[in-house]
């Protein structure tokens, strides 16, 4: 099972990316687990200084954009 | 025979209706309409005072949407968008994360909220960042202070609603003194060791490198509409500005020319999609239908629809710039009405009567500037409200001092990111950090209010 974690203190970018990571997800048929970490104390323990971010079962798959729904698809995989 | 009467359910017997109401449940709905009656009841409709406060907030909404939207906050989007995407923010960051050399990295923070800071709620985490795994706890606090004052569309809309005066005032104070609060931070704080984090900091992608003259053209020519379009009409005729007023359209009209030349030239837009692009505002000009104001909506909304058809970073700019207009117009709705309904416009009164506005912040006491800045440190202020409600509060006598002061306080500082705060950096330095802060808004409201006496 994959674990998808989205670091951001809750800004509107932030659930958008939660919502299309979601979808690809679903679209790719993956068995997924999505978290939302919004602590910045616990966001900064990554390494992550801009926001939204992904990451994708440990590793941090891009920090501080929004990318589209084939870019996620292909982080996804 | 089938028993059709045995599957029938059994029917309870009615007794009575006291029976069938919950009324352990129900007490709750009764308390909120009692609470809704009351409310309406005494509702202060009728009562001159709040009835004018209501059509203020209304007058208020019309000039801004009349003044402010059409010519200066959507171009200032595109501003911001731009700077989301192309941009690099590494290059900017690396004077920041891991391995920051200590020189550099104050003025770096100082300034670079103009580049990092366009959304507000990309400040506590980037200065998180900065204290954890980056240059430290001074560069940070200096980065906190000054970023949310100085991101593209505060410089903005300060100096086109509150006057070019005091826009500069607040750009100047908060670079500045960002500098002083971080170094007073890190001095204070000097001999203890920080909980760095083993995590090395990620840096976003680069954009796609392009010569640094060709992105600087680029922006040039944006700021060249914003400012052409919004150039205000001098009070005497005669002398350059009043000719530069006297051609502005032209001028807008050349400096959009030259952003599709470039963005044609070196951003690969498709040369054929010129013609539809400016077949709305020319033919609008020509037929003279809402000149000024229509041709250039009419322009920006088809130069925003070409942006959509085309692949890559023109589309990511579009988006970008979207995401900005639809988050922060609807806070600037809400922030415009309530400042309206409170504090009226300048020269009509609102809610909150002019002397009370006068006695707490007018003139430039030592005591006026304090109250600004404690309270601006306290106050939520979402992303640019700060604006209408520092409007609201010259226009009822606010003294000019006191105003710098609570633009500088309010944004880097309120209650709910003082929790953020706290969690991050602890409750010693959160405590310095705002004393610092109030300090400086105060000291920062002084002196620009001598000045400006």
């Amino acid at each position: 099972m994959k674990k998808l974690v989205i670091l951001g203190p809750g800004c509107p970018r932030c659930e958008k990316l939660a919502d299309d990571t979601r979808q690809a997800a679903e679209e790719l048929n993956l068995d997924f687990q999505l978290y939302k970490i919004t602590d910045i104390s616990a966001i900064s323990s990554f390494g992550v200084m801009t926001t939204p971010a992904l990451v994708v079962d440990g590793d941090v798959k891009c920090v501080g954009k929004l990318p589209s729904l084939d870019e996620l698809k292909t982080m996804l995989q | 025979m089938l028993n059709l009467y045995s599957k029938l359910p059994r029917l309870i017997p009615l007794t009575s209706w006291g029976e069938l109401v919950n009324w352990q449940k129900e007490w709750k709905s009764f308390a909120l309409i009692v609470t809704v009656f009351i409310g309406v009841f005494y509702f202060p409709i009728g009562i001159s005072r709040f009835d004018n406060a209501i059509l203020e907030a209304f007058q208020l909404v019309k000039w801004y949407a009349r003044e402010h939207v059409l010519l200066c906050l959507v171009p200032a989007f595109f501003i911001a968008g731009a700077i989301a995407i192309f941009v690099s923010q590494t290059s900017v960051m690396k004077y920041l994360g891991t391995g920051a050399k200590k020189v550099l990295a104050y003025p770096v923070a100082s300034v670079s909220g103009t580049i990092l800071a366009v959304c507000s709620c990309t400040v506590l985490p980037l200065f998180a960042g900065i204290y954890r795994m980056g240059a430290g706890l001074g560069p940070a606090a200096t980065f906190l202070y000054s970023g949310p004052a100085i991101n593209v569309l505060a410089i903005i809309l300060t100096a086109r609603v509150l006057g070019l005066e005091l826009g500069i005032a607040r750009d100047v104070g908060a670079v500045l003194f960002s500098i002083v609060i971080g170094l007073a931070m890190h001095f204070i704080f000097r001999k203890e060791e920080q909980r760095k984090v083993s995590a090395q900091a990620i840096m976003p992608d680069p954009p796609e490198s392009r010569p640094l003259w060709q992105t600087s053209f680029y922006f040039l020519a944006m700021l060249s509409i914003l400012i052409f379009a919004n150039w205000g009409q001098p009070e005497h005729v005669g002398g350059i500005w009043s000719a530069i007023y006297s051609v502005k359209w032209w001028l807008t009209t050349i400096a959009a020319l030259l952003l599709v030349t470039i963005l044609v030239a070196w951003f690969g837009l498709k040369w054929w999609k010129l013609f539809p692009m400016a077949t709305p505002p020319v033919l609008l000009f020509s037929l003279h239908i809402g000149s000024p104001l229509l041709p250039f909506t009419a322009g920006t909304m088809a130069f925003g629809a070409t942006c959509i058809s085309e692949d890559g970073e023109i589309k990511e700019w579009l988006a970008a710039t979207w995401g900005f207009a639809k988050q922060i117009l609807p806070l600037l709705l809400l922030g415009v009405l309530i400042a309206g309904f409170l504090l009226g416009r300048p020269g009509h009164e609102g809610l909150i009567p002019s002397q009370w506005v006068a006695r707490a912040v007018g003139g430039n006491s030592l005591g006026a500037n304090l109250f600004a800045s404690v309270a601006g440190s306290f106050m939520y202020f979402a992303t640019l409200t700060e604006v209408p409600i520092l409007q609201g509060l010259l226009g009822a006598g606010m003294g000019k001092g006191p105003a710098l002061a609570l633009l500088l306080a309010g944004p880097a500082l309120s209650l709910p990111s003082i929790l953020v705060l706290r969690s991050v950096m602890g409750l010693r330095r959160t405590a310095a950090f705002i004393v610092l802060v109030v300090i400086m808004a105060t000291i920062s409201g002084l002196i620009y209010g001598s000045i400006a006496a």
